[in-house]
């Protein structure tokens, strides 16, 4: 229907639809244009101009992520010119804050740290200054340390434009300049709904995941997809794991539905039930009404269980029995329950709690 | 779900989460969305914040999302049904339907028609309290737009008119032709993970695996061959029943599975007594809960991390659960522990894995018959999917209702079982907050939920604290005809004057000692959300 356009970009004519940027284009011709301010889903603000291209015609660089295509477009991505301005515009990111990778979290999965590698930058030309915020670690869920903020924006915009809770904004102006709650107040302390977009948004370690720190690093994580086990909405999610435990969970970008990789504060923070050491672990049997339960084997439960089930539906028939199938339990756990109770004890009283 | 089913014959969601984000007027109503469905509430917010969508919320307490909303209609607790006939009275009067799509797609609507008659919007605000004009700028609203989705929740289905709250949606949705088309839709988001596939799966005392009801001799033969067993005729007991019949010893025993009725039956001191009253109660659950400390058996089980299998979303969609850790001890899937239970019994169960239940499935549940675990690896699909090579359905009753024309329901309003008196003036209506989940056996485990939330709290409104010289954070006592607990008080704009609001995580504040166990005679779902109470200082 719409009228493809023609560009050149690094040589090659590529054809791409009105409305896509030059970004777009890289991406779908499979060339590699760095960004750090970019967010999937939102805004395109151009702040850190670090995905610049060479356009032809253009007086000066132009940022990639934002700017859209015209018919004829010439574009280079990896002149000379291009890399030293990444090169200038990466060196002072790294030397505005406090980027300590011994110690960092995100060592290993870090935006800023790819960057300086992959632009072959051997060390820091300017003065480190650490603008020396206070780490802010009074919650139990998320961790904000602002020496290492870029001001990207990426938290902002994934707060207000992705998840709408409107929390996180820009603050103060210049060096000054930091993102936060309203008031500049801690995360305990405001409105924020702990739903960790932010987290999944920041492109280094200012804002992380306080329950994984020092758990495992990026490299040891091996990432499980799965649904979560709370609300209707399935999102989608992968928890992380390392020596056979949950270490953090995050949201699943592959699928588009039902969550897009977005989720909330229970799906993200909720699981720590799973490693409670008051799960139950072994079979218990009361042997007698009023006695204790004591830990049994699986085939005394086992046994126990069907003796007395065999007797009831003996004497008193099968509809002296009933059961209760669960809304937290799988499909074929909830199919294979109502065949029990229906083929094998014989009756059809079998229900569950989602009534309440 | 009855009342859905009895509309349009199928008690699911209609529509897509993802079409809420991309259409013109969404109707929130009893759904408290940010908090308990909060990514749909997050379409919801972007509908309305970059795409123009209009909002709409009919809810008795000041939810996050009347931040967002256009228009908010703030009713009396439980006068639903009448705030939807109002809107229908409107739209009716002021010729705002769509007739062709009415008289071509439905019927029964003469006979409706005849009683909304009444529910002028005048006559509506005399027994809800919405101001007559904002009701008319909302069914003007609604009825103009393309495609407007409804979506709806606990608030509307915890009431002894639940199954007629339901039926008015449905009304509503119908006489607007917003059924069978993107972005529209009649939408019930499940508050539990799975619910939407327990049903599915047929774990209701009246039906089979895909609604396939058990007094249908025909269909019951095809699961007597399915399954090489002779199977009952009759319904079964609903989870009430059960426990009546247990108080009376019409039931003996008692399989619960990955439940805890001890903590959501709405009378629990009735329950309690059930159980106890019982040969025998096996339990099988991640935890020794409530329930199974009277437990004569209980059974260790592997939470959803430890076990693979299949979720359905209230979209119909059915998505995977993978393995990805150990189960604690000797715990294992829920589904290994009833087959060996079955192959105690003499009734060989010989499953390799999940999937070959899913198999299984397959063959016996026509709306599951193209799901396979290879199909949905990446992507779930929506069903109904009956062969392999179907994609799956993102909404329904699209050119025809499930069950052929959709039908009205003529629906006169009835005031909640319960109303304030003298004795017990105020309203208490119940719910869940964002950080926690159901019974709180979850998430008040973890850390960052119960330091956001750690404790119950009773929201009062700040004329009805002030009067009751009750301070915010002061301990009160709330208490109904049942019963009577203590609580921290948060005084909040939320409810409005004369309501209070508790949620029902916290055993140690057993607001089910409170509620109405008054049910809906259809949906068998008792009144959680309004009751008459009194409260004081305590
Ligand atoms: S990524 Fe393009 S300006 Fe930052």
């Amino acid at each position: 229907m719409e009228n493809k356009i023609t560009v050149t970009i690094d040589g090659r004519e590529a054809e791409a639809l009105p409305g896509q940027t030059i970004l777009d284009v890289a991406k779908a011709q499979g060339i590699f244009i760095p960004t750090l301010c970019y967010l999937d889903c939102t805004t395109k603000v151009g702040a850190c101009r670090v995905c610049c291209v060479e356009v032809e015609g253009a007086r000066s660089l132009v940022a990639s992520c934002c700017m859209p295509i015209n018919p004829g477009m010439i574009i280079k991505t990896d002149t000379k010119k291009v890399r030293n301005a990444q090169r200038m515009i990466v060196e002072l990111l790294w030397a505005s804050g406090d980027h300590n990778c011994l110690t960092c979290e995100k060592n290993g999965a870090c935006e800023l740290q790819n960057l300086v590698y992959w632009l072959e930058i051997e060390k820091p030309r300017f003065r480190i200054d650490s603008p020396g915020y206070e780490t802010e670690t009074n919650n139990s869920m998320i961790s904000r340390d602002l020496n290492k903020c870029i001001l990207c924006g990426r938290c902002v915009r994934a707060c207000n434009e992705i998840q709408v809770n409107e929390v996180l904004d820009f603050m103060e102006r210049g060096s000054r300049a930091k993102v936060g709650p309203a008031f500049d107040a801690d995360y305990i302390n405001s409105q924020c709904y702990f739903c960790g977009e932010c987290v999944e948004a920041c492109p280094v370690g200012a804002i992380t995941f306080k329950q994984a720190r020092f758990k495992g690093r990026p490299w040891d994580l091996k990432k499980v997809k799965t649904t979560c086990t709370y609300c209707g909405v399935g999102c989608q999610i992968d928890l992380n794991i390392h020596d056979g435990k949950i270490i953090k969970v995050t949201g699943n970008r592959d699928s588009r539905e039902p969550n897009n990789g977005s989720l909330c504060v229970k799906g993200r923070f909720g699981l720590d039930f799973v490693s409670n050491p008051d799960r139950l672990k072994t079979p218990l049997i009361r042997k007698k009404k009023g006695g204790e339960l004591e830990e049994a084997t699986w085939d005394e439960a086992i046994a126990f269980i069907a003796k007395k089930f065999k007797d009831i539906k003996a004497k008193h028939g099968s509809d002296a029995l009933a059961g209760l199938a669960s809304a937290r339990c799988t499909n074929e756990e909830n199919y294979l329950f109502q065949k029990f109770m229906r083929a094998v004890i014989g009756t059809n009283n079998v229900d569950h709690c989602a009534r309440l | 779900m009855a009342g859905l089913a009895a509309a349009f014959g199928s008690g699911a969601m209609t529509n897509s989460i993802a079409e809420i984000e991309h259409t013109e007027v969404i109707l929130a109503t009893g759904t408290n969305t940010t908090e308990n469905h909060p990514i749909v509430g997050m379409m919801v917010k972007r509908a309305v914040r970059q795409n123009g969508a209009k909002l709409i919320v009919i809810d008795p307490r000041e939810i996050d999302l009347v931040k967002y909303a256009d228009i908010w209609l703030r009713q009396r607790h439980g006068t639903d049904v009448a705030v939807l006939n109002g809107l229908m009275n409107v739209i009716i009067t002021e010729k705002l339907f769509a007739k062709e799509y009415v008289d071509a797609r439905t019927e029964g609507f003469e006979a409706m028609r005849k009683v909304l008659e009444q529910y002028t919007p005048e006559y509506v605000e005399k027994i809800s309290g919405v101001p007559a004009e904002d009701l008319k700028k909302a069914a003007r609203l609604y009825a103009g737009a393309n495609k407007a989705a409804i979506l709806y929740a606990m608030g509307i289905t915890q009431h002894i008119s639940g199954t007629d709250n339901v039926k008015s949606c449905a009304n509503l949705a119908m006489l607007c032709g917003n059924l069978g088309i993107e972005g529209g839709g009649v939408n019930p988001l499940r508050g539990q993970n799975n619910v939407q596939g327990a049903c599915d799966m047929g774990a209701l005392p009246n039906v089979f695996p895909a609604y396939q009801a058990v007094t249908n001799d025909e269909l019951r033969q095809k699961f007597e061959k399915a399954w090489d067993a002779k199977l009952d005729g009759k319904v079964g007991l609903t989870i009430m029943e059960i426990m009546e019949g247990a108080l009376s010893k019409k039931i003996r025993a008692l399989y619960v599975m990955g439940e805890n009725p001890m903590l959501s039956d709405p009378d629990l001191s009735h329950v309690e007594h059930a159980l106890k009253n019982l040969d025998i109660l096996v339990v099988q659950d991640i935890f020794l809960n409530e329930t199974a400390q009277y437990a004569d058996v209980v059974l260790p089980s592997a939470c959803f991390a430890e076990k693979d299998g299949t979720f359905t979303n209230t979209e119909r969609r059915v998505q995977r659960i993978r393995k990805a850790i150990n189960a604690p001890g000797y715990a294992k899937a829920d589904w290994e522990i009833i087959a060996a239970l079955s192959d105690r019994m003499g009734y060989p169960m010989e499953y390799k894995n999940a999937e070959a239940i899913m198999d299984e499935i397959r063959t016996v549940t026509p709306s599951y018959g193209g799901i396979t675990y290879e199909r949905i690896e990446k992507d779930g699909l929506q069903w109904p999917c009956p062969t392999p090579d179907h994609q799956g359905t993102r909404f329904l009753h699209k050119d025809r209702f499930t069950r052929g024309l959709g039908l009205f329901h003529a629906i006169d309003y009835i005031p909640p079982d319960e109303m304030p008196d003298k004795d017990f003036p105020m309203v208490l209506s119940t719910g869940r907050v964002l950080y926690h989940y159901h019974t709180g056996t979850m998430t008040r485990l973890s850390a960052g939920s119960t330091e956001r939330y750690p404790e119950s709290l009773v929201e009062i409104n700040p004329a009805d604290a002030a009067r009751m010289k009750i301070k915010d954070g002061q301990m009160v006592k709330v208490a109904t005809r049942r019963g009577a607990v203590k609580v921290k008080a948060l005084i909040s704009e939320r409810p409005y004057e004369g309501a209070v609001f508790m949620n029902f995580h916290f055993h140690e504040v057993p607001v089910n000692q409170l509620t109405n166990p008054a049910l809906d005679p259809i949906g068998k779902i008792p009144e959680y959300k309004v009751c008459a109470a009194r409260v004081e200082a305590a």
